[in-house]
């Protein structure tokens, strides 16, 4: 994996060289703000926990992931800065996983700006931390979910748009495939067995057992196969795409 | 006999049914500084894509310091400086931080880091800029910071895509001058429009059109072919054209005369039928003879904007010539 680390730096730091860190970050707290306190009911509940606050947390990567994600090849493909990274001495999986771990790790701080939500509600009441923790812990590896599908979808296409409006889509249908409205389309005519397993992939699901406080193992690899499937196709993108 | 570093055989690339690059093959030792030529859309650009192993070819053999650029990509990558077409950079950057990310990826050691990069800059001299966001440059300067990035690791081979578009005449004499100044330990392709820059840099020459080499040699062979080529060239008072022109006409050798008047003069220039003949004695002679005064008298060389416009024009015909 040589290479990888001064990719993750160098992208990590262009974040923050962009206002992109910047405005990503104030919205991702205001709106998780509104959705635990006005939306989720966090005070009239009257209970000492942060489930409304993490319950929002897919739909509100649904559509601020992709916003990351859009960029990361489709800029370097815009600006011609792909042929100069490819031909560096690093393999293409170094690059890739180095800018997909860049993409997380900003993720991850825009998520520790809600930290003083979690010091409220120890201050209110005695919350179970370990359950938060959990849930802290379900929510990182949603959003890399998340971010390995958008990763892989702006390497397809130049415009960022693009990438943005189909990892929304796809991520939503990651979201929903778990709801009926996905399900009874598969229902009536899938046997059980595959629309069991479409209801598998629900982020929704496995997001959620973590975040009662269920730390199973099965919804850690789930996430993690995910982000290797999607990574992996991300790199078979770049070797097919990079010439157009 | 002279290290061959870049090696290229049998080269071809397909988009779809449409072939960019025709089974080119080339060579560059070290030492040598080679001349890639061709139209816009000639598949120079593809080529050296391949070259730099950004494009797997279709088919062919790349080696690039004897390791099979398909076989060892990282160990022939680490090998090669390359400034890609448009000199793209990270536009948020800044010169001293770009450089110094190119150089960690590149594997030079953080002792050594800074102090290279500060080297670089100031070899390129980019010092004034080197705070700025890349973004924010000039585009003689956003050239620099390519080919600052393609020289800083010391490569043994540097592929340069045009490196001198866009910039200045003066930026120009200065790159001209830094790859001649490398020219003697690495080598050296580069991909031009500019026909001076053959003259005055490479030691090799390569043209191809629609995809395939059309003539290879060095550029003295290239200006060879030019029809100027051993023409020569009198400057004449206006008044003595008429007569110039009636007696030299006479003589067999020479095949036609072109005049370029100016105010006071004409330049009359007499192509000979073989340009293996010498005629400046002949022509001096006869013109002493019917009392026409020379005021100058030039040896043409050739020209050579006008044998890569009539190879390249042939070319559309089919015709290939190599030398």
């Amino acid at each position: 994996m040589k290479g990888f680390f001064p990719i993750f730096k160098r992208e990590f730091r262009s974040y923050f060289d962009t206002p992109v860190a910047y405005v990503f970050i104030v919205i991702f707290l205001v709106l998780n703000g509104v959705f635990t306190f006005y939306v989720g009911g966090f005070y009239d509940r009257g209970l000492a926990d942060l489930g409304p606050f993490f319950e929002f947390h897919p739909w509100l990567y649904m559509f601020l992931i992709p916003a990351i994600s859009m960029r990361l090849w489709s800029e370097e493909r815009k600006a011609g800065t792909i042929e100069l990274m490819l031909t560096l001495p690093v393999s293409l999986g170094a690059s890739v996983f180095g800018k997909f771990f860049a993409a997380w790790c900003f993720t991850v701080v825009a998520l520790l700006g809600t930290v003083p939500i979690w010091l409220t509600v120890n201050y209110l009441g005695q919350p179970d931390n370990t359950v938060i923790a959990a849930s802290y812990l379900g929510s990182i590896l949603m959003a890399g979910g998340f971010l390995s599908i958008g990763s892989c979808v702006s390497a397809l296409t130049k415009n960022q748009v693009i990438a943005f409006v189909t990892s929304f889509m796809i991520c939503l249908v990651f979201n929903l495939s778990g709801f009926p409205m996905v399900l009874d389309v598969f229902a009536s005519w899938a046997p059980q067995s595959i629309v069991d397993v479409i209801a598998s992939f629900s982020f929704l699901t496995h997001f959620d057992s973590i975040q009662k406080g269920v730390i199973d193992l099965r919804d850690i690899i789930f996430f993690a196969s995910l982000i290797i499937f999607w990574l992996y196709l991300n790199v078979i993108a770049i070797e097919v795409n990079k010439s157009n | 006999m002279a290290e061959t570093l870049v090696e290229v055989i049998g080269l071809t690339k397909s988009f779809g049914s449409i072939k960019a690059v025709d089974n080119i093959s080339l060579s560059v030792n070290r030492g040598e500084v080679l001349g890639f030529l061709g139209p816009n859309g000639a598949g120079k650009s593809t080529s050296m894509k391949m070259i730099t192993g950004f494009l797997t070819p279709t088919s062919g053999t790349i080696k690039i310091s004897g390791n099979d650029i398909s076989v060892n990509p990282i160990e022939a990558k680490a090998s090669i400086g390359y400034l890609p077409e448009g000199a793209p950079a990270y536009g948020e950057m800044t010169p001293l931080n770009f450089l110094s990310f190119v150089a960690e990826v590149r594997g030079i050691d953080n002792s050594a880091r800074a102090s290279r990069v500060d080297e670089i800059i100031d070899k390129i001299h980019l010092e004034r800029v080197a705070h700025q966001p890349i973004d924010t440059l000039s585009k003689g300067f956003k050239r620099r910071v390519g080919i600052a990035q393609a020289i800083l690791h010391d490569p043994e081979i540097l592929i340069l895509d045009e490196p001198t578009d866009g910039l200045d005449p003066n930026q120009k004499h200065e790159i001209r001058a830094l790859i001649k100044e490398m020219a003697a330990d690495k080598a050296i392709l580069i991909s031009t429009h500019i026909l001076e820059e053959v003259e005055s840099v490479c030691t090799k020459a390569i043209i191809i059109s629609n995809g395939g080499v059309i003539f290879s040699g060095s550029p003295l062979e290239l200006s060879s072919k030019s029809r100027y080529h051993n023409a020569i060239t009198l400057v004449v008072s206006n008044k003595d054209v008429e007569k110039t022109t009636k007696i030299l006409k006479e003589l067999e050798e020479i095949m036609a005369i072109e005049h370029i008047a100016e105010a006071e003069l004409t330049r009359v220039t007499l192509i000979p039928y073989s340009s293996e003949v010498e005629i400046s004695s002949l022509v001096k002679a006869r013109m002493a003879d019917y009392e026409c005064e020379i005021l100058q008298l030039y040896i043409e060389q050739g020209r050579l904007d006008e044998v890569f416009r009539s190879l390249t024009n042939q070319q559309k015909s089919g015709e290939v010539i190599r030398s």
